[in-house]
């Protein structure tokens, strides 16, 4: 049995412990927020957070997510459904276009603005290069992030 | 996501109008549904029995619904991966019938024979009735029994707006309008030329009297029919023309909206799946000791071409499958190599000679010209086999039961997925429901059946339903790519540098027919040839299909003859546009926007291309810096002319998003056959453009002819390549004649 705190619920999950968070997500927690896009951590589709770092589910094992909290992309919005600051910044700006591999580009930019919440352009880029998008959203992506780093900033000073 | 579910219903009476087929009638709850279909301009007999259904049945490309909430649904028959296709649509509709932006609701239409975009089969079929090549390799010779030659309810062709927008959704709404303003005139006992409509309401001014769409639905079914519904002219338009936001973002935003790969079914189980690496082998051996007495694993399944693994979880299947040791049948493609391929390119261009090959078009007489030009030029380039690389890869879910079976996937043509899954089952299409969901990337490969056909063949292998889902490994490598090719030029220039004679030859030609040809270039003699040649990889359909080949091919080429000419490449192609004031606006608005003739830094270059196509006019400006280890795309200015944007942000974004995918291909993309395997697999080895590659883009559009609309999503990518080369010739003096770029050395 494997112990799991995903978006805050504690879970009693009956799988190997060698299973990649990715696939426990998806299939025994029927959340497909998450998505699979490489395997081998090479394009950030299926990044969550654990304890607030943004990790690639599908290159680790829900064993280490053992004593830790995950957060996935259904675990962003407030519980009324509202978006968060970043979430309503892809919406702002038309980010998204196929979408599959928004829900990687979302947690990734939360852990951003979680640890810099004015980021420059190196620093937006160097953070997000690890997520492809293939539509090319990336020019959105960056202005999205800009934008939901002036809402938190504008918020901090009122 | 756009829901699925509508109630089963036709129209109560139709008839043909000026316009198109027009059917309306009440449904439950006293709702008005308005559907239309498109009529062929060039009816023909072939084509007749595919058009008239029989009783009841219409081939309807638009409905609409008001409902007794005054709530206006537009149902399309489109699929969304990206494009933005649903709100644009939806806009079209909305516009012509007045209706409340906010009250508008989107529904998918189903795999239904009922909800068939046969526009995008009548702009390839009429007038001269060919098959449409793009769709050849997919359905094979099967299309046309199908005997719904019309019925592609397909995705493609950046068609949708121009198509289906302009000829059904446009006339869907203004035929509602009109119907709920005679229901309306009728009721308050006033001349309909007094009534109007407004979000969603109908006004009469002179009287101050209002109502809402819903209270005239149910009488406005028993009106006559418009015979030729009054659609808007530009000044009047309120929806169309303005940036709408997309109604598919919020649930892409949060998790919630359902690609193919996400279906759930109870008892679901899952395939991992690996193919023979050479297409054509069969697997004639395998070794599953170890792979079967691993944890969740339930079949392990040769299937002649492929092996699965069916498991509780894909991740259990996914590692048996990695155990699986097997040996594949000898195929006459295992001889394929890369290198000997563009050898044989090579040596079938040269056998070809002056004139070998296919002529595709030719005017006048190019060899004298050729051979009395002042100046001659000459170059051959070369591009690699791509693949697509959607984010989602391959997936399909299937269950089959009782002779019945339902199928879950994303898929650019519904209804050619459900075909494919009766064929496979040897069952009428009748008994196939297909449940399409959005698509994480199309670009042309959700157009294939192949991963249908095989998850339709686990699941009747299997007593539950199934999830197939392809590793990025096999979706690398057993794609349907896009062609690599070789491309030669002949141009011959007077003493003024003018071109006066264009050769050229090339090996293949998939689709657009026209994809090679230069008729907005003025040039006096021009032969264009193809030559075929086949290899067992399997050809597909990829982001603007042969535009993505030969716009790279033309515009170097013409950047050549600019230099040969001493001349810079804005002003020589000014010169070869002359007297086409449109195209003409294009390039000058690309140069306007880079500012052309400023100077660059040491060591940057900008370039410039321009590529028609899919009815949209294109010119991109890039700028690149040379001056690091490898080429830097700094800044891609895009001018475009689609006619008309009918959501001029949804469009931008479809141009930046091309500019991605093409520059992918420019920096990266490079798919290589080795021993007839594809060599790629993954993302280390085929690369994409990641953010800190991404160039800033600006985007200009030029409304340039709201009556002819052109497409968006691929007309993009075709310029891209060529203005990044073009734009290292300008730092560097070096030509790059073959693509990608991680193959040249700039050093």
């Amino acid at each position: 049995m494997v112990t799991l705190n995903v978006n805050g619920q504690v879970k009693e999950l009956d799988v190997d412990p060698a299973t990649p968070i990715l696939w426990v997500v998806r299939e025994n927690l029927k959340m497909t927020g998450t998505k699979f896009g490489c395997g081998v951590a090479l394009c950030g589709a299926c990044t969550v957070h654990l304890d607030g770092k943004p990790v690639r589910s599908c290159s680790t094992p829900v064993s280490e997510a053992d004593g830790k909290a995950i957060t996935t992309i259904e675990g962003l919005a407030e519980e009324d459904g509202t978006f968060s600051k970043i979430q309503q910044a892809w919406v702002d700006q038309q980010v998204a276009q196929c979408g599959y591999c928004q829900s990687g580009q979302i947690m990734s930019a939360t852990a951003l603005l979680k640890n810099n919440p004015n980021p420059s352009d190196e620093q937006i880029d160097a953070a997000m290069a690890g997520n492809i998008c293939r539509c090319g959203t990336y020019v959105r992506i960056r202005k999205a992030i800009k934008t939901a780093a002036g809402a938190s900033s504008e918020t901090q000073e009122a | 996501m756009a829901d699925k579910q509508i109630s089963e219903t036709a129209p109560k009476k139709g008839k043909w109008t000026r316009r198109a087929f027009i059917g309306a009638g009440v449904v439950a709850g006293g709702a008005l549904l308005v559907g239309v279909a498109v009529r062929p301009d060039n009816p023909v007999e072939r084509l007749s029995p595919m058009v008239a259904k029989g009783k009841g049945e219409q081939l309807i490309n638009a409905w609409v619904k008001i409902d007794a909430d005054n709530i206006v649904t537009a149902i399309i028959p489109h699929v969304e991966m990206g494009q933005g296709i649903f709100t644009s649509l939806a806009q079209m509709l909305a516009d012509e019938l007045d209706a409340d932006w906010s009250k508008v609701r989107i529904l998918e239409a189903p795999a239904d024979a009922k909800y068939v975009s046969h526009d995008i089969g009548r702009e390839f079929l009429a007038p001269n009735l060919e098959v449409p090549a793009i769709l050849e390799p997919t359905v094979g010779g099967t299309f046309l029994q199908l005997a719904t030659a019309m019925n592609l309810q397909i995705t493609g062709g950046s068609f949708s707006v121009r198509g289906t927008g302009q000829r059904a959704m446009r006339v869907a709404g203004a035929a509602a309008k009109e119907m709920l303003i005679a229901a309306a005139a009728e009721e308050w006992d006033v001349p309909a030329g007094e009534l109007r409509a407004e979000n969603s309401m109908i006004l009469h001014d002179k009287s101050s009297k209002s109502a809402p769409f819903a209270d005239f639905a149910a009488a406005a079914a028993d009106q006559g029919l418009p015979n030729k519904p009054k659609l808007k002219s530009p000044k009047d338009y309120k929806l169309m023309g303005k940036a709408m936001a997309r109604h598919d973002i919020p649930d892409k935003s949060n998790g919630t909206a359902l690609f193919g790969i996400d279906a759930d079914l109870p008892g679901m189980k899952y395939a991992a799946v690996r193919a023979a690496p050479v297409v054509g082998a069969t697997v004639e051996s395998m070794n599953v000791d170890s792979a079967k007495a691993m944890p969740g694993v339930l079949q392990i399944l040769n299937m002649g071409d492929f092996i699965a693994v069916v498991a509780d979880g894909y991740w259990q299947a996914e590692q048996a499958l990695g155990t699986i040791d097997a040996k594949y049948s000898k195929t006459e493609g295992d001889k394929l190599n890369q290198d000997a391929l563009f050898a044989r390119y090579a040596s079938v261009l040269d056998e070809a000679g002056d004139d070998g090959g296919d002529v595709e078009t030719e005017q006048g007489d190019v060899t004298d010209a050729f051979a009395n030009a002042a100046t001659k030029v000459e170059a051959e380039y070369k591009v690699p086999f791509l693949a697509h690389a959607t984010m989602e890869p391959m997936n399909c879910t299937a269950w089959v039961r009782d002779g019945k079976c339902d199928v879950w996937s994303g898929h650019q043509a519904p209804l050619m997925a459900r075909k494919a899954a009766a064929d496979t089952l040897g069952i009428d299409t009748d008994d196939v429901t297909y449940h399409n969901a959005y698509l994480g990337g199309g670009f042309g490969r959700r157009s294939e059946n192949d991963v249908i056909i095989m998850a339709t063949r686990i699941a009747k292998a299997v007593p539950y339903p199934v999830k197939m889902i392809w590793s990025r490994e096999e979706d690398t490598m057993q794609d349907h790519y896009r062609p690599s090719a070789t491309s030669r030029f002949q141009a011959g220039l007077d003493k003024d540098g003018k071109a006066v004679s264009w050769s050229n030859i090339h090996t293949h030609l998939f689709d657009p027919q026209e994809a090679p040809t230069v008729p907005y270039y003025n040039i006096a003699n021009h032969k264009i040839r193809k030559i075929d040649v086949p290899t067992h990889l399997r050809f597909g359909p990829w982001r603007s299909v042969d535009h993505s080949q030969h716009g790279y091919f033309i515009e170097s080429f013409v950047d050549e003859l600019a230099h040969a000419a001493g001349k810079d490449g804005y002003a020589y192609r000014r010169e070869l546009l002359a007297g086409s004031a449109r195209h003409l606006a294009v390039l000058d608005k690309a140069a306007e926007m880079s500012g052309w003739d400023t100077p660059m830094p040491e060591g940057h270059g900008r370039g410039i291309a321009f590529v028609p196509s899919f009815g949209t006019i294109v010119a991109e400006v890039a700028e690149v810096d040379m001056t690091g280890a490898k080429p830097k795309v700094k800044k891609i200015y895009v001018a475009a002319d689609p006619g008309f944007a009918v959501n001029p942000d949804g469009f931008a974004a479809q141009m930046e998003s091309s500019i991605a995918y093409g520059l992918t291909a420019t920096l990266y993309g490079e798919i290589s056959v080795k021993d007839g395997a594809v060599q790629q697999s993954n993302f280390h080895d085929y690369p994409i453009l990641r953010i800190n590659e991404m160039p800033e883009v600006e985007v200009g559009i030029i409304n340039g002819d709201h009556k002819r609309l052109g497409g968006a999503g691929e007309p993009g990518l075709p310029p891209l390549a060529p203005a990044v080369t073009n734009a290292i010739f300008a730092a560097t003096g070096k030509r790059v004649r073959e693509l990608p770029l991680s193959k040249a050395n700039f050093a």
